[in-house]
């Protein structure tokens, strides 16, 4: 009898034990994820208050009186927000796909091809991956001025093509691919290059997936590169021109107009993300940091 | 006959090198070399390419320009603070997350937001909230003051109000990665080593310190160094909250510093931002050698 209350007190204390920890595990929680949206909150909130509302606010409040667009129409009609969009679409379409066309090369030759001097090229390979960004930029800042590509797009893309860490993970892919498949298509006459786009690529179409999508953030995120090599506001990309606008666009009072911009340009990878959610996390865990 | 087909098949694998060699050669491995000469020829004139000589020079006058010493000073700082801070809070967080099974998967997605987002478009939403105008004094002022406090400006005031911010803001966008790793390795703990303490009624706490921090040490010696790195090399954060001018605001880094030497209104000293860059390459370098000796003692593999 006295046994069984014990064991029963036990039993209770322990789960009134779990219970204080779930709740002290899911507040914790539930406070990072405001403290992550907030921010995200506030944008929308702040761009769709009317310029004369959100100034009369000495408080500011939650939530907008007179919910207006006018904001957003002013972002794109005050200062070339769709040219910034454009270029950098541009710039992001064009670097990926010249970027994927030169890794894909690549790592075939490493993945399939026999020839002389393959592994002290891919230790060559793998070794600039050590190299920061920040070390190189300098020269490659001086060659695109002499050679007169500031301001163009050749000038924003090429130094940005290439990327060897995506390169080794296509190569890995690559290699998993059976070998015998490519003995097989050798017996049957197929030539490298068709190989590689009729069955190695289809093959590797997931990993694919995820380079494309990590160098498609990068790129649009990009901003150190863009600003060293553009001044002229035709060529800027999203990060320059939200730039731009925070130091002469709109005047720096107009913050309602300032966050309807940050919202249009946040929008595009927060969607993609969403979309790609597993992806973008796997490749990400896969060896991504935020450069 | 052999012979020659084998000397073809050997040409081939480096023509599917080639745009990969092209690429790297311009745009890397030339710049990489380029960059030490720079640094050591003295008096370099960009518009007549031509320079005086060669030696240390320009190491002395960057080590010794405020500017410089300003921006090591602010990247150490940044280093010290948030590198520590981030990893613990995201090894806090990603505790919770593992413990979890309902709406893990919601609070995974929204912990990796920061991630996909723009760090110079959010900063300024962090520079609203913080600043102090005529018109506002700002949400986290308004908080300040509600919980008795004095509000301060901390995009324009005072050296550690922007420090602070600028910490913080740092934490918020490193703070995804971290996560995610963590609570992946976390959650791929053999689950044994777990029900064999529990039977041994081996504590939380202890299992915590004992099993799990042993298991996931190298993740986070890995995100440690990795945060180092990324934390020595910051630049756009501070841009986001403080405007281009940061020598101004006096919140640059080694980086601005690289940046500012080689462009814009103080900028045409490439000789000066190689010397600073390959400064940064060293720290960078040494910190990371010293990392690697004392986790050989620390991590359990």
């Amino acid at each position: 009898m006295n046994h069984e209350m014990d064991y029963e007190k036990i039993e209770q204390k322990t789960k009134r034990k779990q219970r204080i920890v779930k709740t002290l595990t899911y507040t914790l929680l539930v406070f990072w994820g405001v403290v992550v949206l907030f921010p995200f909150f506030w944008m929308v909130l702040t761009s769709i208050k009317s310029y004369g509302e959100y100034n009369s606010e000495y408080i500011p409040k939650f939530y907008a009186s007179s919910p207006t667009m006018s904001n957003y129409i002013e972002a794109f009609t005050a200062v070339p927000l769709a040219e910034y969009f454009l270029n950098t679409l541009i710039f992001t379409v064009v670097t990926t796909a010249v970027m994927l066309v030169v890794i894909t090369l690549a790592a075939f030759a490493f993945a399939r091809l026999e020839f002389k001097g393959k592994n002290a090229a891919f230790v060559l390979f793998l070794s600039m991956m050590m190299i920061p960004n920040e070390l190189v930029i300098i020269t490659n800042f001086v060659t695109i001025t002499d050679l007169d590509m500031r301001n163009t797009f050749a000038g924003l893309i090429l130094p940005s093509v290439m990327s060897v860490f995506y390169l080794y993970l296509l190569k890995e892919t690559f290699q998993q691919i059976p070998d015998n498949l490519y003995q097989a298509a050798k017996v049957d006459g197929t030539s490298d290059f068709k190989y590689l786009c009729r069955v190695m690529v289809p093959m590797a179409k997931p990993t694919l997936v995820t380079i494309t999508i990590l160098k498609v953030i990068e790129c649009w995120n990009s901003y150190v590169w863009p600003r060293l090599i553009t001044d002229d506001e035709a060529y800027y990309l999203v990060s320059n021109g939200i730039q731009e606008i925070r130091e002469n666009g709109f005047g720096r009072e107009n913050i309602p107009a300032m966050m309807a911009a940050v919202v249009v340009i946040t929008l595009p990878l927060i969607v993609l993300f969403l979309v790609f959610r597993n992806k973008i996390m796997e490749g990400v865990s896969r060896g991504g940091t935020k450069g | 006959m052999k012979k020659k087909k084998l000397d073809l098949s050997g040409l081939k694998g480096w023509l599917y090198l080639l745009p990969a060699i092209v690429f790297l050669g311009v745009f890397m491995v030339y710049p990489l070399i380029d960059v030490f000469i720079y640094s050591l020829e003295e008096g370099y004139n960009s518009a007549s390419q031509t320079f005086f000589g060669v030696g240390g020079y320009n190491y002395a006058y960057v080590l010794r320009d405020p500017y410089f010493l300003q921006a090591l000073k602010n990247t150490f700082i940044l280093v010290a603070v948030t590198v520590p801070l981030s990893t613990l809070i995201a090894l806090l967080l990603s505790v919770a997350l593992s413990s979890i099974e309902a709406l893990r998967n919601l609070f995974q997605t929204v912990f990796f937001l920061p991630y996909v987002t723009n760090t110079l478009a959010v900063g300024l939403v962090f520079m609203i909230l913080f600043q102090k105008t005529e018109y506002t004094e700002g949400l986290v002022n308004l908080l300040i003051t509600f919980f008795g406090g004095t509000a301060v400006d901390f995009i324009d005031g005072p050296y550690w109000a922007k420090m602070f911010v600028l910490c913080l803001y740092t934490i918020w966008i490193v703070l995804p990665f971290k996560i995610l790793i963590l609570t992946s390795a976390l959650l791929s703990v053999d689950q044994t080593y777990y029900n064999s303490a529990k039977v041994d009624g081996t504590s939380r706490f202890r299992t915590f310190m004992r099993i799990t921090l042993p298991m996931i040490s190298p993740m986070i010696f890995y995100l440690f160094i990795t945060g180092c790195i990324g934390a020595f090399k910051a630049y756009s954060d501070a841009v986001a909250l403080f405007g281009t001018d940061l020598n101004a605001a006096e919140m640059n880094t080694i980086v601005g510093y690289v940046y500012d030497m080689l462009y814009g209104d103080s900028g045409g000293y490439p000789s000066y931002a190689s010397a600073a860059a390959v400064i940064l390459f060293t720290i960078v370098l040494t910190i990371t050698c010293i990392n690697l000796i004392v986790s050989k003692k620390k991590v359990h593999y």
